[in-house]
Order: structure tokens, then sequence, then C-alpha cells
């Protein structure tokens, strides 16, 4: 019981919340560079609120259950990754092994119930979409998951992350070393890759593919994918934090240092996304196959030396 | 007035389509995105799909090759969609009511909820145009 608690209480409210607030302030700082005024912070609430409103039309011959089922794929592995993420942190004891794998392998489900939507709907634009979004899963899951077992190598090789919490609070964050500065420059890149956000957003691209793997969805299965969108850019920060910067700390000074540190991957993650151009697909698998995976190695390397 | 049509007017998600158009009011619709008129403060957003959208905005006198594409696209939006006329052409056919290939104004095609005259429209124009509709809309749903 107090497990469906937790998942409805944490995995969804707070996560949903927050996801929109940060997208609200992610289109605010975007207007704000373009010397704009931006919208309401009521905003992307309103947006929700409308598309669940509005009409589910099925394409023609697409694949119906695959279609709406893809987008419940994503949002539930995002819910149980944040959950997991809230019970590690508040109570670190409470981590069992291999809970850092698990957290893994459902960050991955969101990309996939986009590809698989953009392939059952029927639609060449889709298709193009979700082909590109299936390349880009390939290009950055390497250099994320070599980067992500940095943090596992300094805390003495556990897959917990309670314990990666607790060694963290013990002997200090890891990104005051060389090792995890490096793997935090590569993690953060990635991060962007997984949230479709500007250099990497070929998967959607609006100018070209006018929406792409999303461009059939309408009315509530696309109220669906934008909420995914939204806790994922909540989620994916707050990895980071327990990652390299020791989790949230909820205890006077602490609380306002881990929450200046996450608001700075948010602002790093905005300033990315408005100051560079769209790469091609290959020029983004270039991009994670050489110079981020060298810099992961180059990290995991430091991490085995002790640095 | 219910809850599903307030977040309706307050995010409006424009798709533009050109049925023939000179160009002219395709250029004045982008300049209501620009920093001077910016029309996202009314959570207004371009998007690239009749899927995503909730406002079709149609510039153009409207021709032969377009009509069963108007219809399909208009079928093609979910409902409930805003339809908004832009620039004389598409109002009255404008310079080309006597040409061939203009046979009917958009509302014989589609219902059209708004009209924004003039040749382009100022962005000014439009925005004023759009928010009457909402006004008006407001009032009808008050009424019932």
């Amino acid at each position: 019981m107090t497990m469906i608690f937790y998942f409805i209480f944490f995995g969804f409210f707070v996560s949903v919340t927050a996801g929109l607030l940060i997208s609200w302030i992610d289109r605010k700082v975007t207007a704000r560079l373009q010397y704009r005024v931006g919208p309401p912070i009521l905003q992307p609430f309103t947006d929700i609120v409308k598309l669940l409103g509005k009409e589910l039309l099925l394409p023609k011959g697409a694949s119906k259950i695959t279609f709406l089922f893809s987008p419940i794929l994503g949002i539930i592995s995002i819910m149980i990754v944040t959950t997991l993420l809230w019970l590690v942190n508040i109570w670190p004891q409470k981590t069992f092994f291999g809970d850092l794998i698990v957290v893994l392998y459902f960050l991955v489900l969101p990309s996939l119930g986009i590809i698989l939507g953009g392939f059952a709907s029927r639609n060449p634009l889709a298709s193009i979409g979700a082909s590109r979004e299936m390349k880009l899963v390939m290009a950055y899951e390497l250099p994320f998951i070599l980067a992500v077992f940095v943090p596992v190598a300094k805390s003495g090789l556990s897959i917990k992350l309670g314990e990666i919490i607790s060694y963290q609070s013990a002997y200090g964050a890891f990104i005051s070393n060389w090792s995890g500065v490096l793997s935090f420059i590569v993690i953060l890149f990635c991060v962007q890759a997984k949230l479709g956000l500007v250099p990497f957003d070929m998967a959607e691209a609006e100018t070209e593919l006018a929406g792409g793997a999303l461009i059939e969805y309408s009315g509530p299965s696309l109220a669906i994918f934008k909420l995914t969108k939204a806790m994922m850019l909540f989620v994916l920060p707050y990895f980071i934090v327990i990652l390299f910067l020791g989790g949230f700390n909820f205890n006077g000074l602490a609380a306002v240092r881990s929450l200046l540190g996450f608001v700075a991957i948010i602002v790093l993650i905005i300033v990315i996304r408005n100051t560079n151009p769209r790469l091609r697909v290959d020029q983004a698998l270039r991009f994670f196959w050489g110079p981020m995976t060298i810099l992961a190695i180059l990290a995991l390397v430091l991490a085995g030396r002790g640095l | 007035m219910s809850i599903k049509l307030k977040a309706l007017l307050k995010s409006p998600w424009v798709f533009h389509l050109s049925t023939g158009s000179c160009n002219n009011c395709d250029i004045e619709i982008l300049d209501c995105l620009t920093p001077r008129f910016d029309i996202e403060r009314f959570g207004m957003v371009l998007v690239g799909s009749i899927r995503h959208a909730d406002v079709l905005v149609c510039t153009g006198s409207v021709n032969r090759k377009c009509i069963p594409r108007i219809k399909e696209i208009y079928e093609q939006a979910p409902k409930p969609v805003i339809v908004v006329a832009i620039g004389e052409c598409s109002l009255s056919r404008g310079m080309f009511i006597n040409s061939y290939n203009c046979p009917v104004p958009l509302d014989k095609i589609i219902p059209v909820d708004v009209y924004i005259p003039g040749c382009p429209p100022k962005p000014e124009a439009i925005i004023a145009g759009i928010a009457k509709a909402i006004e008006k809309i407001k009032a009808n749903a008050n009424k019932k």
C-alpha cells in the first residue's frame, strides 16, 4: 500500500509539477534570450489540460494497440524511475542490489516508446523521425553508460544508488575530482540527447519533419508524450545530481547548495539548447562515438587510478 | 465556461496553411512570432502538424488544386478547431475574383470563425482579430 502511495505521489505528482515548472523555465529563458517576453507561468499546465480535452484521432491503417500503448510505456517507466530515485535519496538504506542498472534500463524506455509510436502511426515522416531516434539512442547509450560507471568505480564498485549517495556524503561529491568533471561533461551532452533538445532534436525536427515521430499523435496521447518529456526534464538532472553531487540534502545550508546545483544543471542544458544549431544524425553519431566516448574512457581510467 | 474551453482559449496552437497565397500574409503571420509582437505571451505556438493544432490559419486565394487538400486538412484536425481566414484573398478572393482558377472564397468550403481583412493585414490586426474571436467565444459560452 505504501509503495502505491510512493508511486502515485513521488512518481507522478511531484515529478509532473516539477517537470512542468522546469519546462516553463525553459520556455521563459529561451524567450528572454531572444528578447521576447515569454509565456505565463501556468502555460505548460494549460497546454496539458487543453490536450487532454481534445479529440483523439487514430490514423487510417495504423496499428491501434501499439499506437495507443507506446505513450503509456514511456510515462510508466519514467514514473518508476522517479519513485526509485526519490526513495533512494530520502532513505539511502532502502536501496537494493543493482538499482542503478534498473534505472539505466528504464531510462531507455521513453525513447523506445517514441520509436514504437512513430513506426506504428504509418506516416512516412514519423518513420523517418523514429529511425533517427533509434540511431540517436545507439549513439548516446555507449558514452552515457561509460560515464555512469565512473561514480560506480569511485564508490568502490557498488551498483547501489544508496551506497553512491552515502559514499559522497562521507567523502565529498564526485564532481570535485578530475574524473568526475570529465564524466559530468559527457553525461550532460548525453542527457541533452535523451531529452531531445536542440543540438540533438533531429528526431522531432519541427522545421523539416513537422513533429517527427509524434506527427500523428493528437489530444490525450500527445498530452502523455508532452508529460513524459516534462518529467524527463526533471528526472534526468535529478539523476545527475544523485550521481555527481551526492543527491538532494534536506537540512539547512546543504539543501540550498544541492538546489543550486540542480538549477545550474538545468541552466546549462537550456543554454546549450539555445546556442547551438541542429546536428545531422551522422554528425551526432560521430560526436558521441568519437570525442564523448574517448572522454568517458579517460574519466574511467582516471577513476581507476583514484583521481 | 468549462475548464476545457478555458484551457483551449489560453493555449491555442496554430497550424499555418497557405492556399496559394503570394507569401505576403505568410510573412506577416511569421512577424507575430518576432520579439516585437511575441504571441507566445498568449500561449500561441506555431506547430508543424495539423494533429497538434487548435487553430487553422488559412491565407491565399483558394485555387482549384487546393480545395480537396483544404477539406482533407480540416477533416484531419482534432476538434474543436477554430478556422481563421487571413488576408483579402481568402476572404473574398481579392484581385483574383474574376480568375478561372479561384471559384469560391474560403468560407464556402470550410466553416470560418474569424475574418481578418487586409492586403496583407498588419501583425497588430492579426493579434486584434484573434483577441476579438477569443472574447466572442467566451461571451457565447457564458450565455449558454
